[in-house]
């Protein structure tokens, strides 16, 4: 699978735009993984000869960033938030509650391809704890309960 | 308490247009052209005089940070001001209300402060995982460029342009030098110290690096003057701030205060009191994770401001306040913490990189109690050698909070190793062996 003319022609903007193929590094991962939902060895490659850098410069900054995610991921994303106010309100009950309903720990991918399950540390919903950011567009909510969450599983299936 | 008269952030609960109507409703972009107008000097004169002190942490002054840029170019090179938005300590949760709900306030700042250094162009950093408050922002943004506030050609006689960037999940882009290292594209590991971004910043030009805060109140203090601002708080610790209340309080919020505010009061009126009442309180953390813990004895009189906290052995920080009840394992709490920083840890400096893990791991054993009572000295020992001996400050920020849990909860510590010791069979294990530590892991 080669990456899409449009996520090439948008490196190359990218390059331009940032002022040089170093810096639009970053920019390009996320192109990439914006388009093809996550960055594999083949567009990782690929993106880095658009730009003209080593796989390997490329791939030290993807795996710098825990949201350059360098496996595939479900189609929805759940961050749960590790940081104290989560934690002191109950956070790891919601945690205990949502890996056993999907069988899955953090890092890892329903195997219907649905959901992935990721830690994220503090997202500043402190005064909504325990809180989690769903999906792409990485909606705040909070305060959860395990039931909520499970309903916002069962809403998104 | 502060006056409602005295508030910046009118919209922090986003009831109300968190647009350019709304904004200007509220007071914004009122008159901009006429603090322009009266210069660069005069800007930062009464940015000092305001006592202004960052709100990111460090609390250093802003106005005087804001002198530091070059007055002119003189070898061609531009100046920045890149404001960090990169909002991840834990336990703050202030300026995504702020980009969410008061955008044009942080815009607005931009556009002074970069005419106040002589910079043309600026950058606001947004954490990767702050989307909605990235949306907000860039719309904010496009208003502001339509209305011919900012842009090249603006009503403001400043060509000026902004742009917002995004990072993609580190904790650690939050410092100052790793954002600009981010910002270039490459990965967030902090630069030493000297130069000064002030000096070589973004792209190897003059830079000043500062909290979404900072900026945001920025034209308000132009607009109301200095001394208005001066007189809120009390001496080197002025203006209003906003506080985050979370952890064990019946109604966790966001709020702005006047500065120097009882903690007591701050709980009460705004919290809605600690759970269970003020007398179930063990402990705070006055300002985000990296902020040693004060004990509920000296919380009885603390006044939440620079000075008041650090009479305590702790500092403001970002004035993220966690509470902790005396249902809290207080060592968990902390090991949590310190699992943190082993995690953010960018793994550039050898003490932090291994120290961070280290003193995760020996906290994680006195959770249980499996450990001996001179480890905690160790420990100790441990923190004192990360502590300023790192490139950044996250080392020190991994240390401090262990620091204060020995000094506050040392008898709490000891106990549990003495229990542990009292109820282990004579073929326990033990403490485990280094490898299956790391295999634990």
């Amino acid at each position: 699978m080669t990456l899409k003319a449009e996520t090439i022609q948008a490196i190359r903007t990218a390059a331009h735009h940032h002022g040089g193929a170093k810096a639009a590094m970053l920019e390009a991962l996320k192109l990439v993984q914006a388009a093809e939902g996550w960055v594999s060895d083949a567009h990782l490659a690929e993106a880095a000869a658009t730009l003209g850098v080593t796989t390997a410069e490329l791939d030290s900054l993807a795996t710098f960033y825990s949201h350059i995610f360098r496996s595939p991921v479900g189609e929805m994303v759940i961050l749960l938030c590790d940081g104290l106010s989560c934690y002191l309100n109950g956070a790891d009950d919601v945690r205990d509650a949502v890996q056993q309903k999907l069988g899955i720990r953090f890092g890892e991918t329903t195997p219907d391809g649905k959901f992935t399950l990721l830690n994220v540390c503090c997202i500043g919903g402190c005064d909504r704890a325990p809180a989690a950011l769903l999906g792409p567009d990485r909606k705040l909510v909070g305060p959860l309960s395990a039931d909520q969450l499970d309903q916002l599983i069962e809403d998104a299936r | 308490m502060l006056d409602d008269k005295d508030r910046i952030f009118r919209n922090l609960y986003g009831l109300h247009d968190w647009g350019l109507v709304g904004a200007r409703r509220r007071g914004g972009w009122d008159g901009t052209k006429a603090i322009i107008d009266k210069g660069r000097d005069w800007i930062i004169n009464e940015m000092k005089a305001s006592g202004l002190r960052g709100r990111g942490g460090a609390g250093f002054p802003t106005g005087m940070k804001w002198s530091f840029m070059p007055k002119e170019s003189t070898d061609g090179r531009p100046s920045y001001l890149v404001v960090n938005a990169d909002e991840s300590e834990p336990g703050t949760c202030k300026d995504r209300e702020i980009m969410r709900h008061d955008p044009h306030t942080l815009i607005e700042g931009c556009l002074l402060a970069s005419f106040a250094m002589g910079a043309h162009t600026a950058y606001i950093y947004v954490r990767g995982e702050f989307i909605r408050e990235r949306e907000h922002l860039q719309a904010a943004i496009d208003q502001a460029y339509e209305a011919k506030l900012i842009g090249k050609d603006n009503i403001h006689g400043w060509p000026f342009d902004l742009y917002v960037t995004h990072g993609a999940g580190a904790y650690i882009c939050g410092e100052e030098t790793a954002l600009l290292e981010s910002l270039e594209g490459k990965k967030g590991q902090p630069r030493l110290k000297p130069p000064f971004p002030a000096n070589v910043g973004l792209f190897g030009c003059p830079t000043t690096v500062n909290n979404v805060e900072s900026i945001a109140v920025a034209p308000a203090i132009l607009r109301r003057g200095a001394a208005w601002f001066a007189s809120i708080g009390r001496p080197n610790n002025v203006g209003t701030k906003l506080f985050g209340i979370s952890g064990h309080v019946n109604t966790p919020c966001v709020v702005e205060e006047a500065m120097s505010i009882p903690f007591r009061e701050l709980v009460e009126k705004h919290g809605g009191g600690i759970r269970g009442g003020w007398d179930n309180l063990l402990a705070i953390i006055p300002g985000g994770a990296s902020c040693p813990l004060i004990p509920a004895a000296d919380c009885e009189n603390l006044i939440m401001d620079f000075d008041g906290t650090r009479a305590v052995k702790s500092s403001f920080g970002t004035a993220g306040v966690i509470v902790m009840d005396k249902s809290t394992d207080v060592i968990a709490a902390i090991a949590r913490i310190s699992y943190f920083f082993k995690h953010e840890s960018c793994g550039q400096c050898t003490p932090c990189r291994e120290g961070t893990g280290w003193m995760w791991r020996v906290l994680s054993r006195m959770v249980e109690g499996r450990a001996h009572r001179r480890e905690i000295d160790m420990l100790l020992e441990v923190t004192k050698q990360v502590e300023g001996h790192t490139i950044c400050a996250l080392g020190d920020a991994a240390a401090w909070p262990i620091q204060g849990l020995i000094r506050a909860f040392r008898p709490e510590i000891e106990r549990r190793i003495d229990d542990f010791s009292r109820k282990a069979r004579l073929d326990d294990q033990g403490v485990l062996d280094p490898v299956e530590m790391a295999a634990a892991e």
